[in-house]
């Protein structure tokens, strides 16, 4: 297949795979007796209508980059980490519980510290989940589900019970909620008035070492070795294990510090809810981002966009916000089938000879002869006798 | 209260609460038999309890009211079906790994019930749901009459299915079609067994199942639906499968193992033993764990080829 034909046929798939993302919406809001149009274009519109909304857009898009980095650097050493919610909110905690701990520490020394204490609460869920894998071999997706319940009651069980603000009991409101952080432990914002922070350029900094970390070192290598293929990485000396356990690690490191990130500069004291879906949300992120930091920072922006328009349709025209939800699964399905057709070499063989044929009929009607002649035999090679030629193309 | 009256309050809560993990375990053991890894178990649930309760809100009060509950159990297989298939179409026919699929269908489903749920109900509301059908008789031993004889119709039939399970897998060609897809495809491809539609078949059985245990859950159990009515239980019916080593008595003694110590927990909440509720609730999440943790040795005993997509051209 020539380039020229790959790259539409990629461009063909993907839309492919649009349309039946959006077509699954589309059902949802036709039963919804919504107006399917205006849904979408609301949700893609109107967050970007003023500074305010753009703002809100990287808030939303900022979580979404720290937790889709991890979760990258899991798959690519191949342990789908899907625990990201839970290792959120002991992100949460741990950053919480240190700052409030040390009220007095100068600003330098507290806000790196309540990161550092978010990364490992988060560090910390998350190697049970892979010292199960590496040691006893438990599948990770249903531990890291389990430990997302249980992070969930233990949060609120902190909230309600060891870590709640002292006030609450007083009044007897009882909400369930930390006291608020000390100034000190405060991440700072970017304009006044608005709640973009700090926190975004440290999502940037960070994707751009974790590029370096998975594509220009040998323990990167080593990651993605055994993420590809376990067996070539064990036969050549590298401990699977060891790697699996690692990738799990760092990846719950860095969805607890988008739970420190999210405490100490959005909502400033630990409350329910925080986390609000970004341990999934950043799933579809980053397999959407194509599991690279390149892709992720574009692809968190987009889905900032998307869960701050549901929110919008939900004000505007009534319709749930959880809508976002059935967009993401219809978007992760569509994806990974996408995936599979694009890199399959013989629907791409298939399309070519569509195409070509296609190419012939215009041509013969129009009386000129085809230009793409000199292509024609590899056009034609059918079963068999085709094998070599595809396997060629697959690689 | 006796020893006696508290056991027996355990299981009479216990054992009707395995029924839902029960009919989706049972259904996962077919896509995993058949080589079909199935987390979106979960997302079939909430679509099945939705589509029940849905059924049984609207039609409760139409002539049709006296059916309600059945036109919703028919309704959420339906759905499961589809459901299945659709995961079939996207696991068999394109091949796409099977775990990120699954977290996909679980979004889905669950986001789908959700935004139909609170756009057409919205609140709390409860449906008269499956009445309790005593068995005359049986229901008068003592002890154990009223605990296991005086279920819901459906309950009884999940009961009944573990041995019609065992029996389609074990007894019947579909059954050997579908463990042989799972065991070894290519040989079974070589024997003429066309493995993407057993496949599909087994996922459509699966999703079905999934569905009707969802319906159980909203028209059986809690007579109600709420967003979080499955709560996980997709993701313990699949952790079953594994515990209850794909075979349809290993998976019944699973599930009740596990709905009965969950209100083994509830009695001691009632009994006064008090410690914070978040604990109770975590109770069966962390079983799960632990439950896996160790039963690793049965992984040598799973389908061969569970998770792996069939591909009849890849060169061996």
């Amino acid at each position: 297949m020539k380039a020229k034909d790959r790259i539409l046929y990629v461009v063909f798939v993907s839309l492919v795979a649009v349309v039946a993302a959006v077509g699954i919406g589309a059902i949802v809001l036709a039963i919804l007796g919504a107006n399917i149009l205006q849904t979408y274009v609301v949700i893609f519109t109107e967050p970007l209508r003023d500074l305010f909304g753009i703002t809100e857009v990287l808030v939303r898009a900022i979580p979404l980059i720290f937790v889709a980095l991890g979760i990258a650097i899991s798959f690519r050493a191949g342990i789908l980490n899907i625990g990201a919610e839970g290792q959120i909110q002991m992100g949460i905690v741990a950053a919480a519980a240190l700052t409030i701990a040390l009220p007095d520490v100068p600003k330098v020394v507290l806000v790196p510290l309540g990161l550092l204490a978010g990364a490992a609460g988060g560090a910390a869920w998350a190697s049970i989940a892979g010292y199960l894998r590496a040691k006893l071999g438990v599948n990770e997706l249903l531990s890291t589900v389990m430990l997302n319940y249980i992070a969930a009651q233990l949060y609120g069980y902190l909230l309600r019970g060891p870590m709640i603000d002292p006030a609450e009991l007083q009044t007897g409101s009882g909400t369930p909620q930390s006291v608020r952080l000390p100034k000190n432990a405060w991440i700072d914002r970017i304009i006044p008035g608005m709640r973009l922070h700090w926190g975004l350029a440290l999502a940037l900094v960070l994707a751009v070492l974790v590029y370096i970390l998975m594509w220009h070192t040998t323990w990167g290598f080593k990651m993605r070795a055994s993420g590809a293929s376990a067996k070539a990485t064990r036969y050549a000396g590298i401990s699977v294990e060891s790697c699996l356990l690692s990738a799990m690690i760092l990846s719950g490191a860095f969805a607890g510090l988008a739970g420190a990130v999210e405490v100490m500069a959005v909502h400033r004291r630990a409350i329910e809810g925080i986390s609000s879906g970004y341990g999934f949300t950043g799933v579809v992120v980053a397999l959407f981002g194509g599991l690279h930091p390149a892709g992720i920072i574009p692809a968190s922006v987009f889905f900032g966009i998307m869960l701050v328009g549901t929110d919008m349709t939900q004000r505007i025209l009534s319709i749930p916000a959880n809508m976002v939800s059935v967009l993401q699964g219809a978007v992760i399905l569509s994806i990974i089938a996408a995936k599979m057709v694009i890199n399959d070499p013989y629907t791409q063989e298939k399309f070519a000879r569509k195409l070509k044929s296609f190419g012939k009929s215009r041509g013969g009607s129009s009386g000129t002869p085809h230009s793409g002649a000199p292509e024609a035999p590899r056009g034609g090679h059918k079963g068999g006798a085709g094998v070599t030629d595809v396997t060629e193309v697959g690689q | 209260m006796s020893v006696v009256t508290i056991i027996l309050n355990i299981l009479s809560i216990g054992i009707p609460f395995s029924v839902s993990l029960l009919l989706a375990s049972l259904g996962e053991m077919f896509n995993q038999r058949a080589g079909v890894f199935n987390l979106g178990c979960e997302g079939i649930m909430s679509m099945g309890a939705f589509a029940g309760f849905m059924s049984a809100y609207f039609l409760q009060k139409t002539a049709l009211g006296p059916y309600a509950n059945w036109i919703g159990l028919l309704l959420a297989a339906g759905i499961g079906v589809a459901l299945g298939l659709l995961y079939a179409l996207v696991t068999v026919t394109f091949g796409a790994p099977q775990g990120i699929a699954g977290i996909g269908l679980q979004m889905l489903g669950t986001g789908v019930a959700g935004v139909l749920f609170r756009h057409f109900v919205g609140g709390v509301a409860g449906v008269p749901g499956l009445a309790n059908l005593p068995i005359p008789g049986l229901v008068k031993i003592p002890y154990i009459g009223s605990v296991l004889f005086n279920m819901n119709p459906l309950a009884y039939a999940a009961f009944i299915f573990v041995p019609v399970s065992w029996y389609i897998l074990y007894k019947t060609p579909w059954g050997l079609k579908v463990r042989a897809v799972g065991a070894a495809p290519r040989s079974a491809d070589t024997m003429a067994i066309n493995v993407r539609r057993t496949r599909y078949q087994a996922l459509a059985v699966g999703g079905l199942l999934a569905g009707v245990a969802g319906a159980y859950l909203s028209l059986g159990q809690a007579k109600m639906f709420a967003d979080d009515i499955v709560a996980g239980r997709g993701f313990i019916a699949v952790a079953l499968v594994y515990f209850g080593r794909w075979d349809p008595w290993w998976i019944l003694g699973g599930s009740l193992l596990f709905s009965i110590a969950q209100s083994l927990q509830l009695s001691i909440q009632v009994l006064g033993i008090s410690f914070p509720y978040e604990f109770a609730v975590m109770l069966p999440y962390v079983l799960v764990i632990l439950v896996l943790s160790f039963t690793r040795g049965s992984s040598t005993r799973g389908p061969a080829e569970l998770g792996v997509p069939y591909d009849r051209e890849k060169r061996i």
